[in-house]
């Protein structure tokens, strides 16, 4: 707890209102979506509503050293935002006002709470969209979603959250507030701040506003969905598809495992027995490109021994979805708890993946289901197990520990779109060595030297090293 | 289904009502991810996570744990920050069944500290339906003291000692509320009302709100069951459903309502209980299960009559196929969907279906029509300031649309539909859509008479 003096300093601050301090209030920002995580309570939730106020709360937070956690809508699978050494939570879902919608130049100025959703539905009239989707569209902010460069499922056309920040204000741990980028298309000077801020999961600095880019909608839309008996043949029309110079909004993959309790959970008549199910869609302004494309991507299909389905209304391209959209609820369904990691390996490697993370289910003797971005080599083996299980659990560590190893080891990376936190910092040094290590602590620390700013993420902490 | 025997709540035993421990599997299927922020009414004012379904079940996991004390006033009063309108648990992906969580805390609390005595003195009022009907229509007589009446509305307002005493919790001067009738619904008709030709006999389980604040929707429902060949049976002894108490944690009383309402329904003879009330059906298909799940004879009651419960929307189109009305009803209507009938009893399409077939309806739909209007029950009483806000925002999406009647399919909306809509609407009727259906039928009547 903190003294009430302090306290009342934050009430003085933010308004008494936006202050949360009772037991119960702390239990509710202990945890974030991430599983298998230790849960903490921070000593006070601050809701600041301005810039002004964050910096306040930061020079507070500076001279009594508290640490402080930014946080969005908590919706992260790294243990991004658990207030791990206590200190201050500073939730930023009341600061969320979009407050400009430039349709000449195409972009959006939002402040950090906004959500990805609510602008969204604000410039659908204007038929335009900001395309990163990550899982929790509904829920997540701009700000948290910035910090963690979430991606989504249109990666592989549209790219990730660092391809639409165009601009920033950031408060830095000093307190001082800087802004950087804007509107302009091109934009080289000084250093890349943005693409600095944009996924360092609130350890460098606090996101107060963004400005991003928005584009036009496409008008026309075509799923497919193909059926394969084996990995391979998956895995060759993954490749083709690309050959063939199509690239998908959208190009998922599931193994046998999701499918098997897919169909279980929802009954919409997948084959059990598939070894792989792909679900593509192409989209465009004019309707004789996406049909060109879709009639391309049907011919990779064909061509690689799969029984295919190609919608042709949106009720059955609805229909084609729903096996994608019940995959994490169907796997989650299993137990009661669900590691859904996104180790991403080279496109060309996504067989070898699938494979590995069955023979590693196989092996330790537990329960992964694998689906995912395949066209982004992006897949979420999702462990399912049951948390009062101790012999388990530790079955489970050393399966997730596999994973990784076997992403790196085929020329990947621990992380696609979920962020390293606290989750997969131990494993940092295995992708990037030492010298990658120290110069994360160097940028850590020229912008943070008193590790006040989301501390034990991402960056270990000095004392744990030493 | 002929044994009668006396309702003894006592013997019930073994149900997350009675024991805490038992919402443990539902607890565990959380996630965590967030979804049920997307969709949180509560949320949508607060932006708190006090208010979001995940934090209460991490509360609920810190108290089970002892973390956190049960009866900590800050938790009982985060658990009682929900309208349980169940949105939540239909935007979860793994499918948490938050009701039993709720309800489960709610009882555990009420069994270690008791109930509150406004409460009390409430619910023993319930529990004695033949006193809590005397006092309605006291009330009722004697409204006209601390309140003023609008009879285009059929509405009342505090008048002035009362509306400076209540303004803190939304009983200010411009508040309008349905007017208590000295004649309830149940007195108003035969306990058995036979058309011409009976092709079905329905029971109507007429709920306190249709009973005492709604009585012409409650007629107009009996009506149009007649209309189509039902013979109707309205039970004078039936009472209150029970969801008012049950969601306060007074299992006992819950459990004697329920019991008698069986065995009330039961003596009608009637195959089918049809409801004009999201709450009151929910009740009897869901919740009537759940409490008397660990009594061997009531369970299977229960069990039998949740599978003949039929909102009088789903009654018509499924088991009647209402005749298709032929009298104009000039109206552009906009459809309010009711939490507990869309979220509870999966109804949505079937009121529409019946708005659709009068000739002269326009249906017009809202922007998020399934959108709570932020009455759960006693919570527009509880968290006047949470339910306004949330009220007036459905009342701003209602005028988007230039409907001039609002339709739902529950009192309790109409009756905040009503007051939200006199403070920030354009003057549209409030009505339950089973009256515009009776209103053609009997427009019909008048021009072929």
């Amino acid at each position: 707890m903190l003294d009430r003096a302090l306290v009342q300093q934050l009430q003085e601050l933010v308004g008494k209102e936006n202050v949360l301090t009772s037991k119960v209030e702390l239990v509710a920002y202990s945890y974030d979506a991430t599983a298998d995580m230790p849960r903490q309570m921070p000593d006070v939730v601050v809701m600041p509503t301005s810039t002004g106020m964050v910096q306040q709360v930061v020079k507070l937070a500076k001279a009594h050293d508290l640490a402080i956690y930014p946080r969005g809508a908590g919706s992260n699978l790294s243990g991004g935002t658990v207030p791990f050494k206590k200190g201050i939570v500073l939730s930023f879902q009341r600061m969320n006002q979009i407050l400009e919608i430039d349709t000449a130049n195409l972009t959006a100025k939002v402040q950090p709470g906004v959500v990805i959703a609510a602008l969204n539905s604000a410039i659908a009239g204007h038929g335009l969209i900001y395309p990163p989707d990550p899982g929790t569209v509904a829920t997540a902010t701009m700000g948290g979603s910035a910090a963690e460069n979430s991606g989504g499922l249109r990666g592989l056309k549209y790219g990730v959250t660092k391809n639409y920040v165009m601009g920033m204000e950031v408060v830095l741990a000093s307190g001082e507030k800087v802004r950087f980028g804007g509107k302009t298309v091109k934009n080289v000077t000084a250093y890349d701040f943005t693409n600095l801020f944009v996924g360092s999961e609130g350890t460098l600095g606090i996101i107060t506003e963004l400005t991003c880019k928005l584009i036009p909608a496409p008008k026309y839309r075509r799923a497919m969905m193909g059926i394969f008996s084996t990995l391979e043949d998956a895995g060759n029309a993954v490749a083709g598809i690309i050959a063939a110079h199509v690239i998908p909004a959208t190009l998922e993959i599931m193994d046998n495992m999701t499918i098997r309790t897919v169909e279980a959970f929802a009954n919409i008549g997948l084959p059990v027995d598939a070894k792989a199910l792909l679900l593509c869609e192409v989209d465009g302004m004019s309707q004789d490109l996406v049909n060109t494309e879709a009639e391309a991507v049907i011919e990779v299909l064909k061509q690689n021994n799969c029984e295919y389905k190609a919608a042709s209304t949106d009720a059955e391209r609805d229909q084609l979805w729903l096996a994608r959209r019940n995959a994490l609820p169907a796997l989650a369904s299993l137990d009661n708890t669900c590691i859904v990691e996104d180790a991403t390996v080279p496109r060309s490697r996504i067989t070898e993946m699938l494979l590995a993370c069955e023979q590693i289910a196989e092996k330790y003797g537990v329960t992964i289901g694998t689906f995912g971005h395949a066209g982004d080599g992006n897949l979420h083996p999702t462990i399912l197990f049951d948390k009062y299980d101790e012999e388990l659990t530790a079955r489970v560590h050393l399966a997730v520990d596999e994973i990784f190893a076997t992403a790196l080891a085929l020329g990947g990376t621990l992380s696609g779109e979920h962020g390293i936190g606290m989750a997969k910092m131990k494993y940092l040094g295995s992708e990037l060595g030492q010298s990658g290590l120290d110069l994360m602590r160097t940028i850590k620390e020229a912008l943070d030297p008193d590790y006040l700013l989301n501390p034990g993420k991402m960056v270990p902490l000095p004392e744990v090293v030493a | 289904m002929s044994t009668t025997t006396s309702p003894s709540p006592e013997a019930c035993t073994n149900t997350y009502h009675d024991d805490l421990r038992l919402v443990r599997g539902e607890i565990d299927k959380c996630m965590k991810c967030g979804n049920c922020m997307a969709v949180c009414p509560v949320y949508s004012v607060d932006k708190d996570e006090m208010a979001v379904t995940r934090s209460k079940i991490a509360v609920a996991e810190a108290v089970l744990k002892g973390d956190l004390a049960l009866d900590d006033p800050e938790v009982s009063a985060m658990v009682f920050n929900c309208l349980v309108c169940k949105s939540c648990m239909t935007n979860c992906p793994t499918k948490v069944g938050y009701d039993k969580i709720a309800l489960g805390f709610r009882a555990a609390l009420v069994r270690k500290n008791g109930l509150p005595w406004l409460k009390k003195l409430i619910f023993t009022g319930l529990k004695n339906p033949k006193f809590f009907d005397v006092a309605m229509k006291a009330g009722a007589s004697m409204q006209g003291i601390a309140f003023k009446g609008d009879r285009k509305l059929k509405a009342i307002s505090p008048r002035s000692p009362f509306a400076m005493v209540g303004g803190s919790f939304g009983f200010d001067a411009d508040r309008k509320m349905p007017e208590l009738t000295v004649k309830p619904l149940r007195d108003r008709v035969e306990e058995v009302v036979r058309p011409a030709e009976v092709k079905v006999k329905a029971a109507f389980f007429t709920g306190d709100s249709l009973n005492y604040f709604y009585p012409d929707a409650g007629m107009d429902l009996i009506e149009v069951l007649a209309e189509n060949g039902v013979e109707v049976h309205i039970p004078k002894a039936q009472n209150c459903c029970g969801i008012p108490v049950l969601v306060h944690g007074d299992i006992d009383t819950a459990r004697r309502l329920a019991m008698n309402n069986i065995d009330t329904f039961e003596a009608t003879g009637c195959d089918y209980l049809v409801t004009g009330c999201g709450s009151c059906g929910g009740a009897w298909q869901h919740d009537y299960v759940d409490l008397l799940a660990g009594d061997p004879v009531y369970k299977v009651k229960a069990e039998y009559w949740a599978k003949r419960t039929y909102d009088i929307s789903t009654f018509l189109t499924k088991v009647v196929a209402f005749r298709q009305p032929k009298g104009q009803v000039e109206a552009v209507v906009t459809y309010h969907d009711s939490c507990h009938l869309k979220k509870g009893m999966k109804v949505f399409a079937e009121p529409r279906a019946i708005l659709k077939s009068i000739p002269g309806v326009t249906l017009k739909e809202m922007a998020a029509p399934d959108t709570c209007c932020g009455s759960g029950g006693s919570y527009v009483v509880s968290h006047y300031d949470t339910s306004a806000a949330i009220g007036k925002s459905k009342a701003l999406d209602i005028n988007q649309t230039g409907a001039d009647t609002v339709s739902t399919g529950c009192p309790a909306c109409m009756m905040q539909l009503l007051d939200n809509l006199s403070r920030h609407g354009q003057q549209q009727k409030v009505t339950h859509y089973i009256s515009l259906l009776a209103e053609s039928y009997r427009q019909e009547k008048a021009t072929t008479a």
